[in-house]
């Protein structure tokens, strides 16, 4: 009876809102094509089983990384230290060596959340037979490659926010000191990066797949070029730069040259543009990622960085990641539309 | 009947250097069943694929439903049902789900996805196993949720690919006979390929040749018989017991209008080109032969077929 009472007002409220009331919630829910396909995209990631182990993956990750983090974080803040007054983004970045980090974590399992979400994308599509048929309905050939990142985008925005407040959350409890907004801020740009970074292999591995007409061959090369990027990358330039290295004597303009050129070939790796701009945003004290000169650092009072400073020291990096993003994007969304569709071949 | 729904003028498409569709003209009218029948890479998917505008023609002009495929592809698509060779489903989704999703790509309402796909399986037969994923499907039954998946968003042209392919006569037969029974009651324009002449002349007003990327003829079986085959329309087969072989083939020879005759195993094949069966039974019986077996046959696409498409594609009509 006293249900029943309770009911009946958030019954009549409900009749007032045509869409909420139950008797025209089915008629009047016509959603437009595209955000059917991107329902249905979301849905087969969230039930699939490979979903189920890469979350299953990131979440040991994070929570091995903010036990280390705060088994340690008691001993990385020293006393009159600058770092003091960010003593909430060390739940981030502590490690006493035997477990990465969460932001090492996610610059190393990230890529393979992206790289395992897309692979598959479009030739398992082919290879089903469903392609042309989903292709013959009235919508733009588009929607099927724009549904597919966007899907896939929003699991991972979610699934990559969901455990950074979770580990803030876990932290907060457990050292029982809020963070600043000028904290929270940083956590959430470093959030958003990270989205923005596996956005970038998952687009590499959307195009793989449109290229690749096996899902086994597309899933390698994604993997292959995070492999590439991770260990041969930085051992091919070490090779390449070691015979010019300059001789501890050598004037200093050519040592700056040698530094540069050094730092400049680094940044063609997607994983080192992320590894440099999470450390400058999370860690306040970094004020700057390139070589300086004497000069440049003559006079500076050690200090942490303002958050829009620290942001746009990094701006290179992060415009650099969206920038790969967006080119991967693009070449996907060229060769899906000029492609030639017919039955499973 | 007057109403033209597939037009095409002059079609070419190309891939490389290769002609694979050469200045097809075609008409179907409203409410036909046409085949468009052709052995294996003949071009017919790639007609189809132009027909739906979904691949882009090199030359030519087309109208489905009085609208050009290749600038307004979106509101063909919403009007022509196509169901493409070896069809595939989402196989981890219910029969009845994967139609649903189709409806709403076109933009149902999920109420009215539901009923129509409840109704629609009812009608295929596939009722009992619309809550079964279709990964489990035969493929027979994935051909039918094919048929099913097409006539979801209430087509007036449906475009079938290769329908038979890989599924045993009795479901060849109960798919046709759904195909000719759709059309009849709700008027559906039905183009459907094959390269299995049988089910193409057991169902279709008309039938088109397409081979090497030409239609060579096109009209019902005894007009494209008649154009095809001028001459030795009629063929008789009998068995006769006749002491001098020789003696039985030059009374058979004697008789008017017979072109040909040949001893094929046991049976004395005789091409002629008009109906001279009552002729040649009462000649046999003349010679003193013993006549224990005669029949007429008729030609049918089965001689047309290995004439133009077996015995080579560069065959001249003319």
């Amino acid at each position: 009876m006293l249900i029943k009472q309770l009911r009946e007002p958030i019954t009549r409220i409900a009749q007032c809102m045509p869409g909420l009331s139950p008797q025209n919630k089915t008629e009047r829910f016509t959603r437009h094509p595209f955000w059917v396909m991107v329902d249905k995209e979301m849905m087969d990631h969230i039930r699939s089983w490979r979903f189920m182990i890469l979350v299953a993956i990131v979440v040991l990750t994070c929570l091995g990384a903010s036990y280390t983090a705060l088994l340690n974080i008691a001993k990385a803040v020293k006393p009159g230290d600058a770092d003091e007054a960010f003593l909430f983004l060390n739940l981030f970045t502590v490690s006493d060596g035997t477990l990465p980090s969460f932001v090492v974590f996610m610059g190393f399992l990230g890529p393979l959340l992206g790289i395992g979400m897309g692979f598959d994308a479009i030739n398992s599509e082919q290879s089903r037979g469903t392609l042309s048929r989903i292709l013959s309905q009235p919508i733009h050939r588009d929607y099927l490659i724009n549904a597919k990142f966007v899907a896939a985008l929003m699991v991972i925005a979610l699934l990559v926010f969901v455990m950074g407040y979770l580990v803030a959350g876990a932290g907060l409890i457990a050292i029982g000191i809020p963070p600043t907004f000028e904290e929270f801020m940083r956590i959430n740009l470093f959030l958003m990066l990270s989205v923005v970074y596996i956005a970038f292999w998952l687009n590499l591995s959307v195009l793989f797949s449109i290229r690749f007409r096996q899902a086994a061959t597309s899933a390698l090369s994604g993997i292959a070029v995070w492999l590439f990027f991770n260990l041969f990358y930085p051992l091919m330039l070490n090779i390449v730069l070691k015979p010019f290295t300059p001789s501890a004597y050598a004037s200093p303009k050519s040592i700056y040259l040698f530094e540069r050129s050094r730092y400049l070939l680094s940044q063609l790796m997607p994983n080192e543009l992320f590894n440099e701009a999470t450390s400058t945003l999370l860690m306040p004290t970094v004020r700057s990622v390139g070589p300086l000169t004497m000069q440049q650092v003559e006079g500076a009072l050690p200090g942490p960085l303002p958050l829009g400073q620290s942001a746009l020291l990094v701006w290179p990096q992060i415009t650099g990641l969206l920038a790969a993003t967006l080119i991967c994007f693009a070449l996907s969304y060229y060769l899906f539309v000029r492609r030639e569709i017919r039955g499973r071949s | 009947m007057n109403s033209l729904v597939i037009e095409a003028e002059g079609l070419m498409k190309r891939y490389g250097s290769q002609i694979v569709v050469d200045s097809l003209d075609l008409t179907i009218a409203k409410g036909e069943v046409f085949g468009l029948l052709g052995p294996n890479g003949a071009g017919k998917t790639t007609t189809i694929l132009m027909l739906m505008g979904m691949s882009e023609p090199h030359g030519g002009t087309i109208r489905v439903c009085g609208i050009n495929p290749v600038t307004h592809p979106l509101s063909v698509k919403r009007k022509v049902g196509y169901l493409p060779e070896d069809v595939g489903f989402y196989d981890d989704y219910s029969g009845i789900d994967n139609l649903v999703y189709t409806a709403r790509l076109n933009g149902q309402s999920p109420a009215q996805a539901r009923h129509q796909a409840e109704q629609l399986l009812r009608r295929i037969g596939l009722w009992e196993d619309a809550h079964k994923k279709t990964g489990k499907y035969s493929r027979g039954m994935r051909q039918r949720l094919g048929l099913a998946d097409v006539l979801m968003k209430s087509p007036e042209v449906i475009i079938l690919d290769e329908p038979t392919l890989g599924i045993d006569p009795t479901g060849v037969r109960e798919l046709m006979e759904l195909i000719v029974k759709l059309s009849r009651d709700e008027g559906i324009t039905v183009l459907f390929s094959s390269h299995h002449l049988h089910q193409v002349q057991q169902v279709c007003d008309r039938v088109g040749l397409f081979v090497g990327g030409r239609l060579l003829a096109q009209g019902d079986i005894p007009q494209l018989a008649q154009s095809l085959l001028n001459d030795n329309l009629y063929a008789i087969e009998a068995a006769i017991d006749h002491p001098d072989e020789k003696i039985l083939s030059d009374a058979l020879m004697s008789v008017n209008g017979v072109m040909s005759v040949e001893r094929r195993r046991d049976l004395f094949h005789i091409r002629t080109n008009h109906d001279v069966t009552a002729v040649i039974a009462q000649r046999v019986i003349e010679a003193g032969g013993a006549l224990t077996y005669l029949n007429r046959v008729e030609y049918g696409l089965d001689e047309i077929y290995c004439r133009y498409f077996e015995g080579g594609s560069n065959h001249d009509v003319n």
